[in-house]
């Protein structure tokens, strides 16, 4: 899971005419499914993380010499053993009725390794929003789960590809910090290259890297219809809001100092440098359905990684992209914890060899 | 929808089943990745009579190999490639006196927790 962009939603007002108006439905929504899914979700997680396989242990985020680090802002290409704690905070526009709001969130996301090259997750956010002329809110936001496979990892080319699919369960968190109460489903091909293959000619590229993430994001209901009656003329409008399917594609540049030290020229980088690697992250958003088709949103997310030997910390701004998306610049942080280092034996190994 | 203070407590609570679980188990460990080495990479030196590599943690002797190969792949170290008997972190390896020109070290690590790491750079004599 990684922060949020900002989803459009094209509102719609409609009126019936009082003479004819139809009997309306309201759908029952089963509210108690979300939780008992959430609470079978916890328990699957618990009983196999709790089984004890001896197996060998695999590196994350590694092809041949190079490291690929958790980026914040696009999913990254390998399966691990990780836990993350992010933190996010932006003033998001305001959108027809909806104020400017500055947004502050806190995801987590925990991964696992179910073989060395299947893996899923699962993660939540604790949301704090604070509109323009209203009260502060805050809350749970839905839970995500996903499951990855990484498919492919190339040493000789520094390249890993994987695919997956991950959900937002709806109704799984609160309705006031903007949790939807439909869920949406996202297929993803995501991919990593790094350049230590280029010829010595061009070795100071070779501590380039890029990955990225492309899939649709497919909502399970294709509106929200709310209906209000004028208490005076007993008029009933309906409100629609659309709930598009969208596109996500994101990529990161990254330059890795410690690559250059270990692997190309050590040009006396010490601590905490040597560890250090700058990236510009691209997450973007295009709204392809539902009379929104076209639009993209997203940010560019210049920043720095700093990875230790069981953990990594990062820190970007967020820069949006156009004024749709923003035009406050925001920032994201990250502290990042490497499960398979800290604890091989246990949590950190994969279920089954 | 789940009551917001429930979900807290089902993450709180798997969160500390998993923490207990974890550090029943073992104590900390991390990846092995190079710290510094003599001759540094990329560098030009004058007759090394060894290449030694620093790791950021120790590493397991019995898995840990170091090799010098010239510009024509051919193998020029001594074959003595040993970890360091009183550090651990220590990856190295002898080499004779060598005629000009560009050679290249390639390594391979286990560490402690049994994760594998490899590499390889170039140094020049000059």
């Amino acid at each position: 899971m990684k922060h949020k962009l900002v989803e459009l939603n094209r509102h719609v007002l409609t009126t019936i005419d009082p003479a004819g108006k139809e009997a309306l439905f309201r759908k029952r929504h089963f509210r108690l499914l979300p939780s008992i899914l959430f609470a079978l979700l916890h328990t699957a997680v618990l009983v196999v993380l709790l089984l004890s396989i001896p197996v060998s242990s695999w590196a994350h985020g590694m092809a041949g010499e190079r490291f690929f680090p958790s980026t914040l802002a696009t999913d990254d290409p390998f399966v691990s053993d990780e836990f993350s704690l992010l933190f996010s905070h932006i003033k998001e526009p305001g959108e027809g009725d909806n104020p400017p709001t500055k947004t502050t969130e806190f995801p987590f996301e925990f991964s696992k390794r179910i073989t060395p090259n299947l893996g899923i997750s699962i993660g939540d956010s604790f949301r704090y929003l604070s509109p323009q002329g209203s009260k502060n809110v805050s809350g749970m936001s839905n839970m995500e789960v996903g499951l990855k496979y990484q498919f492919l990892t190339s040493a000789a080319h520094e390249v890993i590809l994987s695919a997956g699919v991950s959900t937002e369960v709806g109704g799984t968190g609160a309705q006031r910090v903007g949790a939807d109460t439909f869920s949406v489903l996202s297929p993803a091909f995501f991919f990593g290259k790094g350049f230590g293959d280029l010829p010595e000619s061009l070795k100071y590229l070779k501590p380039f890297a890029i990955t990225g993430v492309v899939g649709p994001n497919f909502p399970t209901r294709s509106k929200n219809i709310s209906t209000t009656i004028d208490p005076d003329t007993g008029e009933i409008s309906q409100n629609i809001d659309r709930n598009p399917t969208t596109l996500t594609w994101g990529f990161s540049i990254q330059y890795n100092l410690n690559y250059l030290q270990s692997f190309v020229r050590d040009i006396g980088l010490g601590a905490p440098f040597n560890r250090m690697i700058a990236l510009v992250e691209f997450p973007l958003q295009t709204c392809v359905s539902r009379g929104c088709g076209g639009q993209v949103t997203g940010f560019v997310n210049p920043g720095l990684v700093w990875f230790g030997k069981s953990m990594q910390l990062g820190l970007e701004a967020q820069i949006p992209i156009n004024d749709r998306t923003g035009k406050s610049v925001g920032v994201l942080g990250i502290v990042h914890f490497f499960i398979d280092d800290l604890f091989p034996k246990s949590i950190g190994r994969p279920i089954f060899p | 929808m789940m009551e917001g203070r429930s979900k807290v407590r089902l993450w709180v609570s798997t969160g500390l089943c998993l923490l207990v679980y974890a550090f029943s188990q073992t104590p900390l460990s991390a990846h092995s990745f190079p710290d510094h080495s003599e001759p540094r990479v990329g560098a030009a030196v004058t007759a090394p009579t060894s290449v030694r590599i620093w790791f950021d943690s120790a590493i397991e002797p019995a898995f840990s190999t170091i090799v010098v190969h010239d510009g024509a792949g051919q193998r020029v170290d001594n074959g003595d490639g040993h970890v360091g008997s009183l550090d651990w972190t220590l990856l190295e390896v002898g080499i004779p006196l060598l005629p000009a020109g560009t050679y290249r070290v390639i390594w391979s690590v286990v560490g402690q927790h049994g994760h594998r790491t490899n590499g390889d750079y170039t140094f020049t004599i000059k």
